[in-house]
């Protein structure tokens, strides 16, 4: 058996007590037990994790390429969606 | 205090009773052979993530060795310049790594036996508590890691179940050594071994593989690695492991 035949897995590592998780990166594994060992193996090393998820790569639903402009581009005129376009009026404080 | 290998080269303990060196040397060859066994599958591991994992397996291991082996004297002459006789590890952690399944079960054999045996020395207030209670939780995952193949081996494919199988029968006959009594250790070795065989059986059973049956020791040259008698293979092993120190002594890089 080699890795090709194992399923590749996405592996996130939350680094503090606190934090999110966070995308670490990929390997394969043939299947979840085995895929939280070898996470643990791989990017936990230097001490980097107190949790440890995996997920099959197959699972995940992920934003096409083809489909960035319909995606994200209509965000990015709209300046008065984010907080600074809006002038703090006189008065309030400690916003 | 929880020292590591690395800050505890010059072993200046004031208060602890000395280390017996019988069973210094003893534990310290065990992990450093062990270790350096495993170290042979960088580069030739069935997938990458494996050899990561082995490779892990192997440097846990030579922290120990590391510290034990300065327990006794220094560590690089030790590692490097004894004779294959001068060495006192038990013949089951110089086996050669074999098919995958025989790497496993020799991890699954000495794993569980190390942390029995570190479990009970960190209940102990010796000179080898402060490791054990640093490396129990090291050999903790040694051996997870060896029950987890055990079982996907064993409960896998008809060719995974008989080289699984092939590997624990071959490796059996070594395993009586591990209960030998070291130089002044404070263990209850027959608690060790009664631990050691029921977490076996379980595992064995689980993985749907059959218990051994043979002799756990007494074969010819089984079981007198603590007495530096050595499997062939370990000589060969030995050369080199101790080739370059030899060459070129003190090399560093």
């Amino acid at each position: 058996m080699t890795s090709a035949d194992w399923p590749l897995w996405e592996v996130f590592v939350r680094s503090r007590r606190g934090l999110s998780h966070t995308h670490a990166g990929s390997l394969h594994a043939p299947d979840a037990a085995m895929a939280l060992r070898n996470a643990r193996d791989l990017y936990t090393r230097r001490s980097e994790g107190v949790s440890i998820w995996v997920v099959p790569s197959a699972d995940i639903t992920a934003s096409s390429p083809d489909e960035k402009d319909p995606f994200f581009e209509p965000a990015a005129d709209k300046p008065y969606r984010h907080p600074t376009f809006y002038d703090i009026p006189e008065g309030v404080r400690h916003l | 205090m929880n020292p590591t290998p690395a800050s505890t080269q010059a072993p200046a303990r004031a208060s602890v009773p000395a280390a017996p060196p019988g069973a210094a040397l003893a534990l310290g060859d065990d992990a450093l052979v062990l270790s350096h066994r495993l170290g042979e599958w960088a580069g030739h591991a069935p997938v990458l993530e494996e050899e990561v994992a082995l490779a892990n397996i192997a440097l846990d291991l030579l922290g120990q060795a590391r510290f034990l082996l300065s327990l006794v004297g220094d560590e690089d002459e030790l590692a490097y310049l004894r004779e294959e006789r001068a060495f006192r590890n038990v013949q089951l952690v110089e086996q050669p790594n074999g098919d995958f399944a025989h790497t496993i079960a020799r991890q699954l054999y000495f794993s569980t036996y190390q942390e029995l045996l570190y479990g009970q020395l960190t209940a102990g207030d010796g000179p080898f508590a402060p490791l054990a209670a640093k490396a129990v939780k090291e050999v903790a995952y040694h051996r997870d890691h060896a029950e987890h193949w055990t079982l996907r081996l064993g409960d896998g494919t008809e060719e995974s179940h008989r080289r699984m199988q092939t590997a624990l029968d071959a490796l059996w006959r070594f395993t009586g050594e591990l209960f030998d009594p070291l130089d002044r250790l404070d263990v209850d070795v027959s608690a060790l071994r009664d631990g050691w065989l029921a977490l076996i059986t379980r595992t064995v059973g689980q993985a749907t593989l059959t218990l051994p049956t043979g002799p756990q020791s007494g074969a010819w040259t089984a079981g007198a690695g603590r007495q530096g008698i050595h499997t062939e293979p370990f000589g060969r092993m030995l050369a080199e492991m101790q080739h370059l120190h030899r060459s070129h002594p003190g090399a560093t890089w």
